[in-house]
């Protein structure tokens, strides 16, 4: 059972193992709270569209599941953009386009079909939160490196002193695929060694 | 008319660069870039769908969900919309023109987890294009995405031969070469001024 929920955080780490989802996590990284939003607003959204597809995989026919499966993603979708509209607009709208396009992310849809629709709705929720932490743990360290060399902060606060010269470059685009290139070599390096001296 | 038309087209393939800048489509700008051929395919693909797309859809916004006070359908109505015109421009690419189908047949399906086509919808309806310049900014785009592409499998054709480390292969030098395209394209930021 702890297995289903910690697969999704460490093996199978939807952003550095399986590369999914990379659109939201280049594009928003570009400080830590951004990153916690979107881990966030796309867990609720798994977590959602995961019990409700587990709760209906035997009525949905499995010819026409896959317009299914997006119609019920679509709807969460749109109820967390409404929501975040509501309670958090500075996020809102520092998030801008990539709430709707939560819709395109694949993780959701692929667990949808790798997961929720074969099993039960105990083992969909550990499964959502598993990859949803997961998700959001990766956002939110990539956020808190690029907002500490871009900018000098960590979570809007300061912490770098008055000497510290940003760089700028690593908020802005070619940062980001820096970023997530050397983290992901840096994550098969140790992983590499682990596997060796086992 | 004209000069907004060039504008948008400078604006989305260059300077707004939609892989590069915006960052929308990078799972196929990673996954399909290995080989300049299938790269040319994806982007002859993208970019029939996108203009099919970004009228569809901008018609649905103006024609049913403005009139009838249903915006906040939009996510679910676009997403269905681009999904069912995928599928259905497969099927008539199959009957009527079997070349093009087997050009583009393997990434039609593909398309429709493309992030780029839903984003190009909401993008025009949010900028307030009107009809044309809502396609056009939906053809530029797609035109952005192949460039993009295309520069992507050159360089990793030769990478492939190249005598890289072993943690940096595959997708993480990927990553660190469009780094680097991308520092080349903000170089094309002082081109329009906003």
């Amino acid at each position: 059972m702890a297995n289903q929920f910690t697969r999704g955080i460490f093996e199978e780490n939807p952003t550095f193992k399986l590369i999914l989802g990379m659109c939201p996590t280049l594009a928003v990284t570009t400080s830590a709270i951004n990153g916690v939003g979107m881990g966030i607003a796309t867990t609720v959204v798994l977590l959602g569209s995961n019990i409700l597809i587990s709760l209906l995989r035997k009525i949905i026919p499995e010819k026409i599941r896959i317009p299914i499966f997006i119609v019920i993603i679509a709807s969460f979708v749109t109820i967390v953009d409404l929501c975040m509209n509501a309670y958090t607009p500075e996020l809102h709208k520092s998030l801008g386009i990539f709430i709707p396009l939560i819709v395109v992310n694949c993780i959701i849809l692929g667990r949808a079909e790798a997961y929720a629709f074969k099993n039960g709705v105990f083992g969909s929720i550990l499964d959502a939160l598993g990859m949803g932490v997961g998700f959001t743990l990766s956002l939110t360290s990539i956020g808190i490196i690029r907002e500490i060399l871009g900018n000098g902060s960590i979570f809007g606060h300061s912490i770098m002193g008055s000497g510290f010269k940003p760089a700028i470059m690593m908020v802005l685009p070619p940062g980001a695929f820096l970023t997530l290139g050397l983290m992901m070599a840096i994550i098969t390096y140790i992983s590499n060694k682990n596997k060796r001296s086992i | 008319m004209l000069e907004q038309l060039v504008l948008i087209i400078i604006s989305t393939v260059f300077v707004n660069n939609f892989v590069l800048s915006r960052f929308l489509g990078i799972c196929p700008f990673i996954g399909v870039s290995k080989k300049l051929e299938t790269a040319l395919g994806m982007g002859g693909a993208v970019t029939f769908v996108m203009a099919l797309a970004s009228a569809v859809t901008w018609l649905i916004q103006q024609y049913i969900l403005i009139p009838f006070n249903l915006q906040y359908l939009q996510t679910i109505s676009f997403i269905l919309v681009i999904a069912s015109l995928v599928q259905f421009v497969e099927l008539f690419l199959q009957k009527y023109v079997t070349a093009l189908y087997q050009a583009l047949g393997v990434f039609l399906p593909l398309i429709t987890t493309n992030c780029a086509v839903l984003g190009v919808s909401i993008l025009n309806i949010q900028k307030n294009y009107k009809f044309i310049p809502a396609v056009t900014s939906g053809i530029g785009a797609a035109i952005g995405f192949t460039l993009a592409l295309v520069l992507m499998a050159g360089i990793r054709e030769r990478l492939e031969l190249a005598d890289i480390p072993k943690p940096l292969q595959g997708v993480p030098i990927a990553f660190i070469t469009a780094a680097l395209l991308a520092t080349a394209f903000m170089g094309f930021s002082g081109m329009l001024a906003e």
